[in-house]
């Protein structure tokens, strides 16, 4: 059914959907509108589940790390200082292989406090060992959650949702969310093999010493960049099972660009309006919907001959060296002679207007 | 080794071949914990020389399912096992306990710890004591005690050792509305398996603070753990006592010759420094006026008749079987 419905609303619904046993969150803007919904969803005994109020992010990635490894489907979100907060346990929670889905509504990091949207957050997290997506409106954002569960159950690795704060949590767009039975045919029971169990007791979270720690982390590393052939596989199912064309990577309007913009959420949406106005066939856009693991091979595929210059719009600076994805885009065209324009904007909710893209063409 | 010991020790749901310390409280007490809770348990470990000794991958001393996540949210983790089990609603009980130290409980794990609290997760809380960061290399915590020395408490001219008080667990427990708190030491095994039994009649967070001597923390000889225990309850240093609905119900009653804190102190190195100075020796009267409060704060003299008086210490031998 189309509906019209506020973003996290139509998250939130989306996530009741997916049916976690353990939810569990701490209040921060602009997350909110996430977590008070599945609250009155478990109030209202629409979703079976336990709400757990945490006295902190750390508590709440503490208290969904615990659910999941007791063996039950959990849920988290988070934005900005909250998910800076919970760091030491999400990169926990990927060392223990622990299938969670977290969302983070993407918000400015302090100093100066700012509750505004940009990626500083989240791209802060991209050695964490976490999938991560970036929805660049509702309806995508939607999707990536159910897959997300289906990805993180089958791959043993935690996903995190991204969508950026206010743009898309707090706006309403069109959307068609899955009916419940669906999804849960898609998804399937979450039934772990290993887990705290007192009929088969194991030891979860061990000390591994020089002797073996490489191993654990290495096989980490190798799952993430062999799951994304798992992920391409599982999003082609997604695709078939519910009519959809969710991609990882986005080209639009390529085939003779020779100006390419590359981004990632909602920024997306604001390029395509450009690149349709312009009605030039020399503007592309490649949209990356999916960070870690980063579809190299798929980028590179989209990079046609014709393209001459790649403006690589980043809402994240890892400072002293450059944006964000600049460097991602850097290494995923190494070798290859094409012009790259590191830009930085939209820092702390800056609004960015299609004159501002109009220069950088 | 004699075949009692060698049944009893086939029971143990912490198996022996860990890599603790001779002599090791913590140890001792986290056997007796376990034992008592029994297989039906789900244990969520801190950070610390319990984690250490007893999960060095590929090996587990543990017979229960156990989780180590991180150093202070133990609490937490064990909070979302315990929605996960409610969620599940299964037939069967199964518990769900922290085993924590004192640096993971009183100071980096105490919001997690509150958190537990407040929502009343089913959980029982154990925080073994050591009185300071041992497995970093003896650096103070909020828990240790007032002249102890350790490697940030030194001795010297301008310090002698700790100044502060020890942080009031028990006290803070009870405030959060506990249904069951108590202590103990690593002296007394069968007082801490009959806690742990105890406080499994109770729905909601429990929490057992475990004083648990550690010979090379602390500067003793490995085969006096259970004495230095010992000790620190009979001198009035450290109240053995256990509070149900914000009742004191039991204490350990301090014998009719109380010890005086010199004798627990004078066994042990981190409090060598207070003998040798004038300024020490303060330290050492104030340690005393600090137990001799405790007598009578909390009624540990035999004489005080307020609390049910505990006798089945004294029959209590060896610590590994009962």
């Amino acid at each position: 059914m189309r509906e019209l419905l506020e973003g996290s609303k139509a998250v939130a619904k989306t996530i009741a959907f997916c049916r976690p046993k353990v939810i569990s969150a701490y209040p921060i803007t602009p997350q909110t509108h996430i977590v008070e919904e599945l609250a009155q969803f478990v109030a209202e005994g629409k979703l079976k589940a336990e709400f757990v109020r945490a006295e902190s992010e750390f508590g709440a990635a503490s208290i969904v790390l615990g659910a999941s490894q007791r063996g039950v489907r959990t849920y988290t979100a988070t934005s900005s200082q909250g998910l800076l907060l919970m760091t030491e346990v999400l990169f926990n929670i990927a060392g223990l292989r622990l299938p969670v889905v977290l969302t983070c509504a993407n918000r400015a990091l302090s100093a100066p406090i700012n509750i505004w949207n940009d990626w500083q957050d989240a791209l802060t997290l991209r050695d964490s060992g976490w999938v991560m997506f970036f929805g660049e409106n509702l309806q995508e954002v939607v999707d990536f959650h159910i897959l997300a569960y289906k990805i993180a159950e089958k791959l043993n690795l935690p996903v995190m949702v991204n969508m950026d704060g206010f743009l898309l949590t707090h706006t309403a767009e069109v959307v068609e969310i899955p009916e419940e039975k669906l999804i849960e045919k898609f998804l399937g029971p979450f039934k772990p093999s290993l887990f705290l169990d007192p009929k088969n007791p194991k030891t979860f979270g061990f000390l591994a010493d020089p002797d073996y720690y490489q191993e654990f982390r290495l096989a980490l590393h190798q799952d993430l960049l062999e799951g994304l052939k798992k992920i391409v596989e599982l999003t082609q199912k997604f695709n078939k099972f519910f009519g959809r064309n969710l991609k990882l990577i986005e080209g639009y309007n390529l085939k003779k660009a020779e100006t390419v913009f590359v981004t990632m959420g909602s920024l997306e949406g604001t390029v395509k309006t450009l690149i349709d106005d312009l009605k030039s066939k020399k503007i592309g856009l490649i949209g990356i919907k999916l960070f870690r693991p980063f579809p190299t091979k798929i980028f590179a595929k989209l990079i046609n001959p014709s393209i001459k210059r790649l403006i690589v719009l980043n809402k994240a600076v890892s400072l002293g060296v450059e944006g964000i994805l600049t460097s991602e885009i850097k290494r995923a065209i190494f070798g290859k002679r094409i012009e790259i324009k590191d830009e930085i904007l939209g820092l702390g909710g800056r609004d960015i207007k299609r004159e501002d893209l109009i220069k950088l063409i | 080794m004699n075949g009692k010991i060698k049944s009893y020790m086939k029971k143990d749901l912490l198996a022996p071949g860990h890599r603790a310390c001779a002599g090791c409280g913590q140890v001792i007490a986290a056997r007796a914990v376990i034992n008592a809770l029994g297989k039906n348990t789900i244990v969520v470990g801190a950070t610390g020389c319990l984690e250490v000794v007893t999960t060095p991958y590929p090996f587990s001393a543990w017979k229960v399912p156990y989780i180590h996540s991180l150093f202070e949210n133990a609490a937490a983790v064990a909070s979302g096992i315990e929605a996960a089990l409610r969620a599940q609603k299964l037939d069967k009980r199964i518990n769900v306990a922290v085993f924590a130290g004192d640096g993971g409980t009183v100071d980096i794990g105490f919001r997690a710890l509150s958190g537990m609290f407040e929502r009343g997760d089913n959980v029982l809380y154990v925080c073994f004591d050591n009185e300071a960061y041992m497995n970093t290399g003896i650096q103070a915590s909020g828990s240790t005690p007032w002249g102890a020395w350790t490697t940030t408490t030194p001795v010297g001219k301008f310090s002698f050792g700790a100044r502060q008080a020890k942080k009031n667990m028990i006290a803070f427990a009870v405030s959060q509305g506990l249904l069951y708190v108590a202590s103990t030491t690593a002296g007394y095994p069968l007082d801490i398996k009959m806690k742990v039994q105890k406080a499994l009649e109770f729905y909601g967070p429990k929490y057992l603070h475990i004083l648990v001597p550690c010979p090379v923390g602390w500067g003793y000889d490995s085969n006096l753990t259970i004495e230095v225990g010992r000790l620190a309850a009979q001198t009035g240093h450290f109240p053995v006592i256990e509070v149900i609905e914000g009742k004191i119900t039991k204490v350990l009653k301090t014998p009719a010759k109380r010890p005086k804190i010199s004798s627990y102190l004078k066994l042990q190195k981190r409090f060598a420094h207070l003998f040798k100075t004038k300024e020490g020796k303060k330290q050492i009267d104030h340690l005393q006026k600090m137990a001799d409060e405790n007598i009578e704060v909390i009624g540990l003299c035999p004489t005080c008749e307020e609390h049910e008086i505990l006798t089945h210490y004294e029959s209590v031998d060896n610590l590994n079987i009962q």
